[in-house]
């Protein structure tokens, strides 16, 4: 096994932990103010190709970050919209968004770039810069997130006034908090981190946007956050695990039992879904949602 | 009045997501006009786009049933993706293990079953096999109270990555793609062109359509003629009530969910014994999502889930000939438009309840 456990694998778990960092922080603001956030896979697409675009025609990856944050930022507003002031449901809406990202940055760099999808590759000098070639800028913005959310959400009037709309925001508005405007900012937040994890897949991870080349990673965040019980020091151990049973999927493909057969990767793939399940069914410990997860606010006349 | 309130929404998200996306092509300096000129006339200009257009309809049938049936109970199935790919696996199983099948002198199979008994085999096990997937979130619902949502999109990543281990180490057939062997014969549905000479013979329309539309009639008269749909709609209504009311809704709950699944399931008859014949990985795109816009702008209702799903194969039919015969627009239009019009549809939903 010693070939397998490696300096190497842990450096690619916490490359492969960092962008579902960034997600899964952007859905626990979003969460955590009663917003259900299926979308993080919808926005972190958007954040991957504004980031790309952006890097390539700037040639500066972190003007490129900032564009895909906002392109981030942007089309959650898009669904912030949707879901506070027309209270469309919220698992339809995100499923939307996810759709809309799957279709419109091709079409977009189908017409401009007139490839088949994806965006022109971005040279090496240009992407988010590694240190010692090994762990990436994003890798540790991502890690000093974790304190910095951790801070606003239990140290700041911001933090707690999200928390108690998310649970309670009748007696959040009666004491004063302006439910609309603070579950606003925190999907808006939500779409900008959800998006800088994104371009750090396409700016970062690899070098151009490729059709739906988040593969799933925003359920992975959703299902990290639930897994964390909606915390953030909880979210980063969430993620590392992720990346870590994700990073091994790489050398087990390789590897070889004595009897000369391999350990099918599926196995490992699937390990932090039945985890989320059983987590999430209350076998161990229990993961409470916040109390008003998904349910839209208006205010008694 | 109360159908016009009903299809007026739908009408409107779709007229909203058309105008947005006429926006879209403009910005990226094309024609609008000529774009839905050209998404449209291929969809339904010809006996042969119509039978197109009708194949491509049948699994959204099947997924938009199974999330409205989830629907009416109050419940998010997310999860028809992976409900539909393991019932394809299983089905394909069946029919390649009761099916006599030999490829290259390799026996994969037990027995040869005929036809009349090999057809109804494969597709009870796309029923049932579909049914469990869905039943699982159902009773951790049920049981432990764990979100549906969640939980399906959980057993969507594992569902898939099963079948796809099965696939590759099991019963994959040799070459590069990912696929099992083929199904015998006998687990073969007839195609539509061998009863309707009309119908031209490239075109995969098969048995699949008219069991999807019998179980649109089937759904109806479930939801609304019978009891026990009258219990899984009170439930979808209000739960405490119905509770009150001697309605058990844990059982209520498990019930929609293992329909759900089953009729998600049902794609598979499509897919395995309609058209590809085998288990082929990967084959859904997004079928099981979409079945999610589809349930939306049908209002959940079976005739309007038939209406949404024939609406959203004629842009899955028309975008393949938008992106060949237009300069910028690729066929992602037609995801884009069936995306900005789940999103109005969902936004509109406030102002039709009333």
């Amino acid at each position: 096994m010693s070939e397998i456990l490696s300096l190497a694998l842990i450096f690619s778990a916490i490359r492969l932990a960092t962008p579902l960092i960034f997600a899964a922080l952007g859905g626990m603001f979003s969460e955590r103010s009663g917003i259900i956030n299926i979308a993080l896979e919808g926005l972190m697409l958007a954040g991957a190709f504004t980031a790309a675009v952006a890097t390539f025609e700037l040639s500066n990856p972190y003007l490129g970050l900032l564009c895909g944050m906002a392109a981030g930022g942007a089309m959650a507003s898009v669904y912030a919209i949707a879901v506070i002031k027309f209270e469309a449901n919220q698992v339809v809406a995100g499923t939307a968004i996810n759709f809309l990202m799957l279709g419109l940055p091709q079409l977009i760099s189908g017409a401009v770039y007139d490839s088949s999808g994806s965006t022109p590759q971005i040279a090496k000098e240009f992407l988010l810069p590694e240190f010692f070639n090994r762990v990436s800028i994003a890798s540790v913005l991502a890690f000093l997130l974790i304190p910095i959310c951790w801070y606003i959400m239990y140290k700041t009037p911001f933090g707690l006034r999200l928390r108690a709309v998310g649970e309670n925001p009748a007696a959040a508005d009666a004491a004063g908090v302006k439910v609309i405007g603070l579950r606003y900012t925190a999907v808006i937040i939500s779409g900008i981190l959800a998006a800088a994890g994104g371009a750090y897949l396409s700016t970062g991870q690899s070098s151009l946007f490729t059709r739906g080349m988040t593969a799933g990673r925003g359920f992975i965040a959703l299902a990290a956050l639930i897994l964390a019980k909606w915390k953030p020091v909880p979210v980063l151990l969430a993620c590392l695990f992720f990346g870590f049973t994700e990073a091994l999927t790489i050398p087990l493909a390789n590897y070889r039992l004595a009897s000369g057969e391999t350990i099918p990767v599926q196995f490992v793939q699937i390990i932090p879904y039945v985890l989320t399940i059983i987590v999430l069914a209350g076998f161990i410990g229990l993961s409470r949602a916040p109390k008003a997860l998904g349910i839209p606010y208006t205010k008694e006349k | 009045m109360k159908i016009l309130r009903e299809i007026i929404s739908p009408l409107a998200a779709v007229f909203l997501a058309f105008v947005v996306g006429a926006i879209i092509v403009l910005l990226i300096k094309d024609n609008p006009i000529e774009t839905y000129r050209i998404l449209l006339a291929n969809s339904f200009g010809s006996v042969k786009d119509i039978g197109w257009t009708l194949f491509y309809a049948t699994p959204l049938i099947f997924t938009g049933l199974a999330v409205a049936v989830a629907f009416r109970c109050g419940l998010f199935n997310i999860g028809a993706e992976g409900q539909l790919y393991v019932a394809a696996f299983a089905t394909a199983w069946v029919g390649i293990k009761f099916g006599g099948t030999v490829v290259d002198n390799v026996n994969w199979s037990w027995m040869s079953l005929p036809a009349i008994l090999l057809v109804p085999l494969c597709i009870i096990t796309a029923i049932v096999a579909g049914g469990i997937w869905g039943a699982i979130p159902g009773i951790l619902r049920a049981k432990f109270g764990s979100s549906e949502v969640i939980n399906t999109i959980m057993l969507n990543f594992i569902g898939i990555a099963l079948v796809s281990y099965f696939t590759q180490y099991h019963f994959k057939n040799p070459g590069p793609i990912l696929e099992t062997a083929p199904i015998g014969k006998a687990a073969f549905i007839p195609q539509l062109h061998e009863y309707f000479s009309f119908i031209p013979k490239d075109v995969p329309l098969n048995f699949a359509f008219v069991i999807a539309v019998l179980m649109c009639v089937l759904v109806y008269i479930f939801l609304w003629k019978t009891k026990w749909g009258y219990e899984l709609r009170a439930v979808g209504q209000n739960a405490s009530a119905a509770e009150y009311g001697g309605i058990s809704p844990q059982k209520q709950i498990i019930t929609a969910m293992t329909i759900s699944g089953a009729l998600a399931g049902m794609v598979a008859i499509n897919e395995v014994l309609g058209f590809r014949h085998n288990y082929y990985d990967g084959f859904s795109a997004e079928l099981g999502f979409l079945g999610i816009a589809v349930a939306l702008l049908g209002r959940n209702h079976p005739l309007g889930v038939f209406i949404a799903a024939i609406f959203f194969a004629i842009l899955m039919r028309g975008e393949i000939f938008v992106d060949a015969f237009t300069r910028y627009v690729s066929k992602d239009i037609g995801l884009i438009l069936q995306a900005i019009a789940i999103l109005f549809v969902a936004c509109l939903q406030k102002y039709s309840k009333k």
